[in-house]
This record gives C-alpha cells, structure tokens and sequence, in this order.
C-alpha cells in the first residue's frame, strides 16, 4: 500500500500544499476529501481523465515526484558555498593562462578589461560553473571541489544569480506582489515580512523612492536596479551573484555592495566604475580573452578611494540641486 | 540512431536551440538531422541546410500537427537511418498546448520562453509535463526574480525532470543540452511503441471542412461549455 496515494485526499493537501495546487491545475471538480487520490481518480469518468491531459497513472506519479522535489527544495535551502575556485584555461590565442582565484563568501572580485576583451565570457563561465567544456576551458571548483552534475544542471539549485543589463520584466505585478511572489516559491518562513524587508532595503538604496503598490513595469532604471539587488542579496537562493556593472541611474552603488557582502554572498561585478572596482577585495585584469593579472586592492587605492567617494559625493549633490530646479552657478568646490 | 522530440509553443526558439546543439555534436563528430514540422510554411530548412544538417520538411496544411506528426515519425526515422545520421531531431510545434509528440521510451525535450511569463509552465500540458528534458530560452531578458520563479514552477509542473536554460543567440547552456542528448536511448524502430498521452480527439464536420456556424452542424465529437448566470436580482 503506498502511505501517500492511499491518504485521505484532505490530509494529503494538508500535509502538502502543493498537491491541492497541482490538483487543482487539472481542472476537475471538487473530491471528496475523505477518499483517497487512488480512489477518487479510479471513479473520474475517463473523458475527464483525458480533459486533463494526463493518465490516471500519470497523474499518481506525478503527485509522488511533486512531494519528493518540494522535500529536495527545501532541503537545498540550507546549501551553502563558503568558497569559488576558479581555474585558468587559455585565452583567445590559445596561450595557457595560468591562475588559480579562490573567493571566500562575503568577498567582492570586480572585473577590469577593455570591451571585447572577455569580461563577458568569464561571468558566462562562472554562471554555468564550467569544467574545461567552454571554449576557454576554464574550471571553477565549490568548495574546492568538482561540483556534482546536479549543481550544474538543476534549475533551482542554480548557484549563480546574474543581474544582466538587458533584463525586462515580463509580469505586471506590483513591487509587493512581485517580491511575494518570489518569496513564496523561495519557500521563506514570513513572506509578508520578507517583502517588506527587501523593498525597505531597495528604497535604501535609491533616490528615488516608491510605493510597495507601484507596478514593476513602471518602475525607473534605478529603482529596478535596486529592487534586484535587494532581492538578490536577502531572497535569491544563490550563493554567488554576478553583476554586469551598476550603473549610476540612481543607486547608491556603496550601499549595494554592503548589503550582497553582509548576505555572505560571493560577487563578481564587471565594472570600470572606480567606486566599485576599487571597493572590491580583487580586481582580475582581463585582456585578449584571458586573464592577464589580479590585483589586490593597496592600501593607497583605499586612500585614493575616499576622495573618489568625495568628488562623487560633490557631484551628486550637483545632480540632486538640479533635479530640485535649483541653479548651479555658484563655483564648485572640490573635495582635496 | 538516437530519436529526439523536441517539442515546444511556437516562437519559443526550439530550432535555435537545435541549432546550437548540433553544432557542439557534430563537433564531437556525430551527424545529426532534422525533421522538421510546421502547419502551412517553415523557412527553418534553409537555416538547418546552411549549417550542413540534413532536413526533411513536413507541412501539416489542413491536418491537425500533431496527428501528422505521429502518421509520419516512423518515416522520418527510416529516412534519418538512410542518410546515416547518429542523431535525429524532430521538431513540432504543440499549437495547443494539449498536444504532445512524446513517444515512451523516447528522449523527449520540451522548450518552453521565460518571456511566456510565470504562469505558463502550468498552462502546458502533456508536452511539459510528461518531457524528460526542459529547456528554457530568452532567460537572459527576462529579471533574475522571474528567472527563479519560472524554473521552479516549471518544476513543479514536471517534477523531477532535468532542466536547464539555454541561450540560442549566444549558445549559452548548449554544451550542457548537448550532455544529456548523447545519453539518450537509441531508436532502432517504432513499430509497436506508443505515445505518452493521447493527442486531443476532434472528429467532427469542422475537421472536415464545414464552415456554417449552428447547431445543426455539430455533428461527432461535439463538446459544450457550462456557463454560470448570476442570479436574478430580487
């Protein structure tokens, strides 16, 4: 007899919810919750059956595999990765490139390197955790080690969160239901609260603020930057997040960074931005497709990055006086 | 030979992604075709042939895809053994999101587009739920929340089955694809194998051509809808 399919269908969905949401994506009518799901399929006409698009014997399968992933689901919740290896391949002339990075959780590797040069391609090869079968035939290690084929190819249990530039948002949900939505199948324990907490923190991180009520299609540049970074760093299930350049549309680049970093997050961010490439522990060189050199930050950067922070902070009150409508006539006084 | 059903709504991007496949596994020195199903025209011929990859076109017209297909798969396979082929795609379109091309014992690969938005992993039926791979496209245009929710939800629609996103434009994801396509079973011969799930059953005079709207036209497999009033008010 088998425990799950013999159950009593209300205490079956009470015990897993997500077997009612599934039933009742077949469109049939209510059961009968004492009978069990064996039972009640077998008396379902077969034209219903068919309506349905799946087999009786489909549809018990179906129920016992669903219970089994939601259990795997969150139990994948707890994974962690506490370190990136990443091993060289060879650039785009084939020469060998000979490093050996590993990232520890927290930490912040930006990448520098002129267009074309492949900064791209190294964020694409971290993204599918490659084992020297990409054409730069790099290897990145978890934990130190080879990853087992379900890291890399199990969709949720993907490692790697990507911020593109070019993202849309193809939902019309407002900012609270988006991230509830999110939240929901993330499987957190408060959800409410959850959405709460990474909208406050978005709001944080731009100038611009708004409502929880607010479609996420009409958010602007900066905002949508923001919510995804706050959604990544308190919400997303990845360890490892890569960004392609945070653009200054608005957000405050310094307080990004802190957030993914204190979410114990490993970051790659593609940047030229001085705020970012010199706030980051390492900056890995990329030229021709391989990577040339990796440099840690001195402690001159340090110094030279306060007073980038200063003359940015200058301009940004320029930046603000003009979004009030006021003039810019008085001479700018630059930060020594 | 080993036989592949790719199946997917149209537009999703299912020739692209065969496309990037197959050139990682004619790579590896394997030769793969195509059989490619459409309803009334396809230019992706063209697009499999300037590749160097055999392609055998089968326009439905006025037939039901899917039951074409299943009338003409056993053809397609003699057809891809006579030209040699290691590998052999088909690729139909499931224009209703009820039909399935899904053969047991067959790799069945299901493409579905992140741009669908997140409910439509439990709007398709059969061809998702019942496919042994699903591939997912234009993942990179769509925000890294949708991304998430869309994968777990085409998890739950198909619990279990291996997944991945694939990109046709960059390729993306293919070599992963290209993986668990080498593994699949081989596919000597047909006869006597059976679909997943039968295809929707329609046989009725507008199968057949009839035009003229009434009752006294439906005839067959007639099937109505059940529609709720609201209660007069008192």
């Amino acid at each position: 007899m088998n425990p799950v399919i013999d159950l009593p269908l209300e205490r079956l969905t009470l015990d897993h919810p997500c077997v009612s949401d599934f039933l009742a994506s077949l469109g049939f009518s209510e059961p009968d919750g004492r009978q069990s799901l064996r039972h009640w399929l077998d008396q379902l006409a077969d034209e219903d059956i068919l309506d349905a698009g799946m087999e009786r014997h489909q549809i018990l399968d179906h129920v016992q595999r669903l219970i089994r992933e939601v259990q795997r689901m969150e139990q994948d919740r707890h994974a962690r990765v506490d370190s990136l290896t990443l091993i060289g391949g060879r650039n785009k002339q084939g020469e060998p490139e000979p490093v050996e990075i590993s990232v520890r959780a927290g930490q912040i590797l930006c990448i520098v390197g002129p267009t074309g040069s492949g900064k791209s391609r190294l964020l694409a090869d971290i993204e599918c955790l490659a084992q020297g079968d990409t054409p730069t035939g790099r290897r990145i290690l978890v934990n130190g080690q080879t990853p087992a084929g379900d890291f890399r190819h199990a969709l949720d249990r993907k490692l790697v969160a990507q911020l593109s530039q070019n993202m849309n948002f193809v939902v019309d949900l407002s900012a609270r239901e988006f991230i509830g939505m999110h939240a929901q199948c993330r499987m957190v324990n408060e959800p409410q609260a959850m959405v709460e907490r990474v909208i406050a923190c978005a709001n944080d991180l731009t100038g611009e603020k708004f409502s929880p009520e607010t479609s996420v299609t009409q958010l602007s540049g900066g905002q949508t930057r923001a919510l995804m970074i706050a959604d990544v760093a308190l919400l997303s299930a990845s360890p490892v997040v890569l960004i392609d350049e945070i653009e200054n549309a608005g957000v405050d680049r310094q307080r990004a960074l802190e957030l993914l970093v204190t979410g114990e997050k490993i970051v790659f961010i593609s940047t030229h931005d001085p705020l970012l490439a010199l706030r980051g522990d390492r900056r890995i060189v990329i030229r021709n497709g391989g990577i040339v050199d990796v440099l840690t930050t001195s402690a001159l950067e340090r110094e030279n990055l306060n007073r980038i922070e200063a003359v940015d902070a200058t301009l940004m009150n320029i930046r603000d006086r003009l979004r009030r409508g006021l003039r810019i006539e008085e001479p700018v006084q630059w930060p020594q | 030979m080993q036989l592949i059903t790719v199946a997917g709504s149209p537009s999703v991007g299912k020739t692209s992604v065969i496309l990037r496949v197959s050139e990682i596994l004619g790579q590896q020195g394997l030769r793969v075709g195509v059989a490619k199903f459409d309803s009334l025209s396809t230019s992706d011929d063209s697009l499999y042939e300037q590749k160097g990859i055999p392609v055998a076109v089968g326009l439905a017209g006025s037939i039901c895809p899917d039951h074409y297909f299943v009338s003409n798969v056993e053809d397609c396979l003699a057809w891809g053994q006579r030209q040699g082929l290691d590998i052999l795609f088909s690729e139909s379109a499931g224009l209703c999101n009820r039909c399935s091309p899904h053969i047991a014992g067959v790799m069945a690969v299901c493409v579905v587009d992140a741009l669908a938005g997140v409910q439509t992993p439990k709007k398709i039926g059969p061809m998702l739920r019942l496919a042994d791979l699903v591939v997912i496209t234009k993942g990179d245009i769509v925000s890294q929340v949708e991304r998430e929710v869309f994968a777990y939800k085409v998890r739950l629609a198909n619990p279990g089955a291996r997944a991945c996103f694939c990109n046709g434009i960059t390729g993306q994801g293919a070599s992963d694809l290209a993986n668990e396509i080498v593994q699949a079973a081989h596919t000597p011969s047909l006869e006597g194998q059976r679909l997943r799930f039968p295809m929707p059953a329609a046989v009725c005079p507008y199968c057949v051509g009839e035009t003229a709207i009434g009752e006294t036209h439906q005839r067959g497999n007639v099937k109505k809808m059940t529609f709720a009033d609201q209660a007069e008010a008192v």
